[in-house]
């Protein structure tokens, strides 16, 4: 009992580690993505949206085959790996955040997003207007005035990585503190007949993601409050 | 040095063309007026450069802002710009907003912090967030916050067309003062020619964006080739000073040139300045000097031209003294009484003038 215990510690603290390092990178990738979209007047601009929003409705074994292509041996994630003289940057951790961040991109992008698009031109024309370079007016208006997207784009992407099974079991495997995350664990527990291993699991996440739910809910009914 | 504001302005706005081209001086407050859609706030944007049109030229007493090679980015321009609404920051507190585009050393501050907020009367509510304060009460801050950053300039769009009338006499003390107080020129945008008697100095009068003329307030008021002439509204702004005060009756004495009002008022200092504003339809027109009637201005003058006005009026054109060299003045009267006295071009008349009010303090004239 006690080793099994030690084992769901371990897939737990594995799958925080992960959605924590997935969640950073997400957001320093999704916030110039997400200016850029709301801002940019491009005839691309749609077309790379759309790109970004692939994962909502690719399979998630589609993109777990194709992330397996790139980072085993015979492709650039290979070659990345060789460069530490590892083989492949598949089954492993490294592997798995590419993959997380890639499918939780949309979920971090859209609502950082929505917030910019909602600020409107006003109040960076006023920054403009009061000497604030783009680069200050940035940080000192547009961020502060779409916190809520943040924080909301930041839970979801954290969230999603979490409960994120498909594309994990593609290209992680099932490496006891390498690539077994929680979702991969329940599945395991249930294949080989642990049920209350795979119940106490199952029902943690019940409960994380009743949390999640309720805390997006708060935020938007902030936003709402604050908007009126 | 050429201390004034020069634009030429450019381009295809949609459906909307704009050719605006103006010199005004680079001191006082000038009124870009016109109906709505005229492309007033246009030109006012593209002297701040918040739209940027290829074809343009701007500069500000010499700084030459945008020519055929150059345009300086927006927050490379010394300017203050009080948009429509306020457009308060919403997560920073009223002194956080005020502080926003001031520079950093103290000691840079022309225009101080203190002076500005007892200027517009915010002292009370520094801490608090803009979301809790009245219409005016944001509009004022914004003002504040725009004079902070220490512009060469003070762009304004109809910063009081989103108020209500009381909000907006509750307002425009403040932009008077802030006119006393500040050697800055004002660039300012409005369609209520109520609000430009008050507060110009100077016109550009503006329709289907182009530039119909610019000049003087009251030049234009009575220039007869514009339509400003032939509006309802009709009047002339004379910047008269203060000569004697009658605390008794409650009448003040003040000079234009070639004439002597007398009008109601509150107590005034002697040689002050003093906006009057005459209502073309305020003034009326007789051939010999009428004797024991309530009207006390009573002025020779001289009927320099006159035109139709609509329905069966006429609109004269006023010169005050014999020889008509004085203030101008506008007349309005019914054609039938035009024809019944014989009125023409070049007479010497009395014109009677029923009401002047005073509209504000007049700016010191400045070299």
């Amino acid at each position: 009992m006690a080793g099994f215990s030690a084992e769901i510690w371990q897939s737990v603290f594995l799958t925080l580690k992960l959605a924590t390092f997935a969640t950073l990178i997400l957001l320093a990738i999704g916030t110039p993505l997400a200016w850029w979209l709301a801002r940019s007047r491009s005839l691309w601009k749609e077309a790379l949206a759309a790109i970004v929003a692939m994962p909502l409705v690719l399979p998630p074994t589609v993109l777990g085959f194709y992330l397996l292509v790139v980072l085993g041996p015979q492709g650039p994630g290979g070659a990345l790996a060789s460069l530490w003289g590892a083989r492949t940057l598949a089954f492993s951790f490294t592997g798995l955040v590419i993959g997380s961040v890639l499918f939780s991109l949309p979920f971090v992008v859209q609502p950082i997003r929505n917030a910019f698009e909602a600020i409107g031109d006003r109040p960076l024309e006023a920054a403009a207007t009061l000497r604030a370079s783009p680069w200050r007016a940035f940080w000192t208006v547009a961020v502060p005035l779409a916190s809520p997207g943040f924080l909301t784009g930041a839970i979801l992407g954290f969230a999603h990585t979490v409960g994120e099974f498909g594309v994990v079991l593609m290209i992680g495997g099932n490496i006891p503190g390498e690539t077994k995350v929680l979702s991969v664990a329940i599945f395991d527990y249930v294949e080989t007949s642990q049920w209350t291993q795979a119940h106490l699991l199952s029902a943690g996440m019940v409960v994380f993601s009743f949390c999640v739910v309720l805390a997006m809910m708060l935020i938007e009914k902030r936003m709402m409050r604050r908007a009126s | 040095m050429s201390a004034t504001i020069k634009v030429h302005l450019a381009g295809q706005l949609g459906q909307f063309s704009l050719n605006a081209a103006f010199e005004v001086p680079a001191h006082g407050v000038t009124a870009l007026f016109g109906p709505s859609g005229c492309g007033k706030t246009s030109v006012l944007r593209g002297v701040a450069g918040l739209l940027h049109l290829r074809d343009g030229y701007c500069s500000i007493a010499g700084d030459v802002w945008q020519d055929a090679h150059h345009f300086r980015p927006v927050y490379r321009r010394a300017l203050g710009y009080v948009f429509q609404e306020s457009s308060l920051f919403a997560h920073l507190s009223v002194r956080a907003n005020l502080l926003y585009g001031a520079p950093k050393q103290a000691r840079d501050h022309v225009i101080r912090f203190d002076e500005v907020v007892t200027l517009l009367g915010i002292e009370t509510f520094l801490d608090r967030a803009p979301e809790t304060l009245s219409g005016g009460e944001r509009q004022r801050v914004a003002m504040g916050r725009a004079l902070l950053s220490q512009p060469k300039i003070l762009l304004m769009d109809e910063p009081l067309s989103a108020l209500d009338r009381l909000t907006k006499d509750e307002i425009l003390p403040f932009l008077e003062r802030l006119h006393e107080s500040l050697a800055i020129p004002v660039l300012y945008v409005s369609h209520d020619m109520s609000e430009v008697e008050r507060l110009a100095d100077h016109l550009v009068l503006m329709r289907a964006g182009q530039v119909m003329a610019a000049g003087p307030l009251s030049a234009l008021q009575s220039d007869p080739s514009l339509p400003l002439v032939s509006s309802q509204e009709a009047a002339v702004s004379l910047d008269a000073h203060v000569e004697a005060y009658d605390a008794q009756d409650g009448i003040a004495a003040l000079v234009v040139a070639g004439g002597r009002f007398l009008v109601p008022s509150a107590p005034l200092s002697i040689g002050a300045s003093q906006r009057l504003r005459i209502l073309a339809g305020d003034v009326s027109l007789a051939l010999v000097q009428p004797n024991e009637s309530t009207i006390v201005n009573v002025f020779r003058a001289k009927i320099l031209s006159v035109q139709e006005s609509g329905a069966h009026q006429m609109v004269a054109l006023l010169g005050l003294g014999e020889d008509g060299q004085g203030a101008r003045l506008l007349s309005r009267v019914t054609a039938r009484s035009w024809r019944l006295l014989g009125l023409s071009q070049g007479m010497s008349v009395y014109a009677q003038v029923k009401g002047a009010a005073l509209v504000r303090k007049a700016a010191p004239a400045r070299s």
